[in-house]
């Protein structure tokens, strides 16, 4: 009867933790939900903002959101997979590893405040980038490589040994191993990590404030090339993100309906971090169905 | 009390009067750090026979094993020559994924790749630059009937090799190695992990195999080195004690070690 009854107590304990989590989570999702949607339009979506009293739409915005998160992404997945794979595979056990897993650990801790100001100082400042894209980009890759880092290396640790035992027992050399065989197996883990750490991006601002800014010129949507001054993709021109943006209506906007426009801009936030997850989440498994044949 | 049997006192046959051997070890040690792991092993293995090589856990047949085919090369030292084909292939400039294609390896546990069964067996081929459609099929489908797993699997191939059994994914793993058409195929308790009627199964592929292949197997099972092997090997506390022929080591033991091991009242 002890047995029973201990168990008892401890599953509705679980549960009720559990439950105020989603509770929690699900408070939050409908308040910035109830609070925003009424107030998001396709004009809003796509509109300008007015550079002085921030009123307006948030089309540009949300453009420098994605194309922010997309560099951020193409610059810090290629190193985190490399230095992933050392760390899983290659490293010895000794104190060289060692201080590498701290610096990490370390660097992972940064306020991203810091990190915002060093950016500016170095890319900003230092090398006349000026607020721009890639200082952005290059700023959060800082806090996003230690995370992205950690996942990769414990997603290929995760994979059983026999697997390498196997790839090299057939004659295939330890690099060809890890891409074709531990890789593919490792990377529902690998994108559920890229997943998370896009999330924290695309929502990131106090980064941003000092290396992107809080601009966010009216760009010409029918110039792709990334060399004009006055293209979106041009990864040279300051752009204001959606976090930065909500930060900034919330703090120095002078429009009369500033409340409104943040609680919109903030809707379309969660949404745009949802959507994405859910779409990498698919990828994901699809990916993995695609290397490993399985249903 | 581990009963102590004198290292001195070994009873091992070379066997290479009258059968060539596939590959023969000389003086081979093995030292992880500072621990004697096997001492000087001088073992050869007739070609297109099963060798079996029997002893208790941490007798260092495993280790033997692994050390045949340079799987132990960054686990543990492995001293004196190891020869195949007039090569000593222990040397430090050998060419190990070269050797490792000449001599397979199976493991305990089965190890299939999480791809499809096709994939399974084609990935180290297409790796090592066969590329013809048609000799990769024609590979796929010749391992998998050397492996007695092709009529069981041929309508899935797509599949993926998780979903099959334990006997059937070793069955894989053997047709795996094989599909790269070695010489020399290494199995390391391959059973272990298998229910009866597949370590059944596994037994009969390998009496088959030993007509194209030079097979030595590591085994708890003293059956199963009964059944299948034609020489045995006994290995204590990292000492070959006794090598002889299977018929030899079960009916009429040289030496006390062997005799208390296959009789069971050892240690």
């Amino acid at each position: 009867m002890g047995a029973k009854r201990t168990d008892f107590i401890a599953t509705v304990i679980i549960n009720l933790i559990v439950a105020a989590v989603v509770g929690i989570l699900i408070f939050l999702l409908a308040y910035i939900l109830i609070a925003g949607l009424p107030h998001v339009s396709w004009s809003f979506l796509t509109g300008t903002t007015d550079a002085f009293s921030g009123a307006g739409g948030i089309g540009v915005q949300l453009f420098n959101s994605f194309y922010l998160l997309v560099l951020t992404m193409l610059i810090s997945i290629p190193i985190s997979l490399g230095a992933g794979i050392y760390l899983a595979e290659y490293a010895k056990d000794n104190w060289r590893t060692s201080l590498i897993r701290s610096a990490i650990e370390v660097l992972s801790s940064l306020p991203s405040v810091v990190v915002g100001l060093f950016g500016f100082l170095l890319f900003v400042v230092k090398f006349k980038i000026g607020f721009s894209v890639i200082s952005g980009a290059i700023a959060l890759t800082f806090f996003n490589l230690p995370l992205l880092t950690r996942n990769i290396e414990e997603s290929l640790s995760a994979v059983p040994r026999n697997q390498r035992e196997a790839g090299l027992s057939l004659g295939l050399s330890k690099w060809k191993t890890e891409i074709g065989i531990i890789l593919p197996v490792a990377l529902p883990g690998i994108v559920t990590g890229i997943v998370l750490s896009a999330g924290r991006v695309f929502g990131e601002a106090a980064a941003l404030i000092y290396t992107a800014g809080q601009s966010a010129p009216v760009t010409n949507f029918a110039d792709w090339n990334p060399m004009d001054a006055a293209s979106p993709l041009n990864p040279f021109r300051p752009a204001e993100t959606l976090a930065v943006h909500i930060w900034k209506v919330n703090t120095e906007g002078l429009a009369s309906n500033a409340s409104q426009l943040s609680a919109a801009a903030s809707a379309v936030l969660i949404i745009a971090v949802l959507l994405f997850n859910l779409g990498a989440r698919v990828l994901g498994n699809f990916l993995y169905r695609r290397v490993t044949a399985s249903k | 009390m581990l009963k102590q049997y004198s290292f001195e006192k070994t009873a091992v046959q070379t066997f290479a009067g009258n059968v060539s051997l596939a590959m023969r070890t000389e003086n081979l040690q093995v030292f992880y750090g500072a621990n004697h792991a096997m001492h000087d092993a001088d073992l050869g293995f007739p070609k297109n026979q099963i060798t079996a090589l029997i002893g208790a856990s941490g007798s260092g047949k495993s280790t033997y094993l692994r050390s045949l085919n340079r799987m132990n090369d960054g686990i543990a030292t492995v001293t004196g020559k190891i020869w195949y084909h007039d090569v000593d292939i222990n040397e430090p400039n050998v060419n190990i994924y070269e050797i490792r294609r000449h001599i397979g390896m199976v493991f305990q546990r089965p190890n299939p790749f999480a791809k499809s069964i096709r994939e399974n067996i084609v990935y180290a081929l297409k790796a090592n630059g066969i590329k013809g459609k048609a000799e990769l099929e024609e590979r796929v489908e010749t391992s998998l009937k050397g492996a007695a797993l092709w009529d069981e699997v041929k309508d899935s191939l797509d599949k993926s090799a998780l979903a099959l059994s334990g006997g059937q994914q070793q069955r894989l793993c053997i047709a795996r190695s094989i599909a790269m058409e070695p010489d020399v195929l290494l199995l390391d308790e391959p059973c272990s992990a298998l229910d009866p009627i597949s370590t059944v199964k596994v037994e009969e592929t390998l009496l088959q195999l030993q007509k194209k292949y030079s097979i030595i197997i590591v085994t708890h099972n003293m059956q199963q080195a009964a059944r299948v092997s034609s020489q045995c090997a006994f290995f204590h506390l990292g000492h070959v004690m006794e090598y002889t022929p299977t018929a030899t080591m079960f009916s009429n033991p040289q030496i006390p070690a062997t005799q208390d091991y296959i009789s069971g009242s050892f240690g």
